[in-house]
């Protein structure tokens, strides 16, 4: 499988940099190896929910409990997740880190994911959640960092969009 | 069984717990027993509670948790049911009012009414310590063996569809936000 198991560590490792203890997930493709990564992780309470607007309250509690989290997940349950953003993150001035893989984009093959890629950046806008690509593995810890500082000092989510340069081996 | 006497029978009993509501009835109700800062109240977000208990409960093991949910709100969000059973965290207590009914909202009846079992469902879901109580005595005893008992319970309470005349507070969401975090920063520092 062409996902880029070395990026993922990347990014692995910048979600570590940044105190993330706890990560919400529920699978697909391009997450493969960052879920097995949080799996493998001792120190990391890995979370896997039936649909990704579970993590909001999950990421929620583990705020209130003093531990950092980030929640894993395609833009689709991005999309999922948007009634739990709205009247629980941003009403409660919950911080949140939003991993979120962006299918749909150029490059992509499967139609079905197609729909979801012309709307992510647009819901995102409209949400007023500040937002930044993972696209160079060489900014990829910086931009994690900011991202997490921004969420904490704002209580406001914040999300990195994991790209397919990022993500995929092949052109 | 009204759920304002079974809040009042397990008032006391939360006190060293950290207590997270839904919307609507159960939030004014336990909002008009006396507010606590170890109460949260999740004014919106249906279907979210027991997951910001399961974070909670995960995060501060030590630390008893108690979600107070309701039939309407746990519909829409069935598939919590299935995470809380595969973490199973021993201490949580999910306290399920079921009145069948979406009462703030003018009382439509919700799936409950036409045979929709939560018990059952949280059962299924993997939730081995699930059961459905009807008075107030049974009620009690049961949430006071929750409490004490090192696993998981789900409790559906059967509770007849009346609530309060408004459901406004004197209590800031965002103030109760903070005061929530504050209360539990207080008690790691113990």
């Amino acid at each position: 499988m062409p996902v880029s198991q070395t990026n993922s560590r990347v990014v692995y490792a910048a979600l570590k940099s940044c105190g993330i203890g706890l990560c919400s997930a529920l699978p697909e493709t391009w997450l493969v190896h960052l879920i097995r990564m949080a799996e493998d992780d001792p120190e990391m309470i890995l979370v896997r929910l039936a649909r990704e607007e579970e993590g909001v309250g999950v990421s929620a509690g583990a705020h209130f409990a003093g531990v950092k989290s980030a929640m894993l997940m395609q833009n689709h349950g991005f999309l999922a997740s948007v009634n739990g953003i709205v009247s629980f993150a941003q009403l409660y001035r919950i911080p949140l880190l939003m991993v979120i893989s962006y299918r749909g984009h150029f490059g992509e093959r499967d139609p079905w994911q197609t729909q979801g890629g012309t709307s992510t950046e647009s819901v995102l806008r409209a949400l007023g959640i500040p937002y930044a690509f993972l696209d160079d593995p060489e900014k990829v810890a910086r931009r994690v960092s900011e991202a997490h500082t921004l969420a904490y000092s704002s209580l406001h989510p914040t999300a990195v969009l994991l790209t397919r340069e990022l993500m995929w081996e092949e052109s | 069984m009204q759920r304002l006497e079974c809040l009042r029978a397990i008032y006391g009993r939360l006190e060293d717990c950290l207590v997270v509501t839904i919307m609507g009835a159960v939030a004014t109700e336990l909002h008009s027993l006396g507010h606590r800062s170890n109460f949260f109240y999740l004014q919106h977000a249906m279907g979210l509670a027991s997951s910001t208990g399961l974070g909670l409960a995960i995060c501060l093991p030590n630390q008893k948790v108690v979600v107070l949910d309701g039939d309407g709100s746990v519909l829409m969000s069935l598939g919590s049911l299935t995470t809380l059973a595969r973490y199973r965290p021993t201490n949580l207590v999910h306290v399920i009012f079921d009145n069948e009914s979406l009462l703030s909202v003018g009382g439509f009846p919700t799936a409950t009414s036409t045979g929709s079992d939560l018990e059952g469902l949280a059962h299924a879901a993997g939730i081995a310590r699930a059961s459905t109580v009807h008075a107030i005595d049974e009620f009690t005893q049961t949430f006071d063996a929750a409490i004490h008992a090192a696993e998981l319970t789900c409790i559906v309470a059967k509770v007849e569809a009346i609530g309060p005349q408004s459901y406004a507070t004197d209590l800031a969401l965002l103030e109760n936000r903070f005061q929530f975090q504050r209360h539990i920063e207080n008690l790691k520092r113990k």
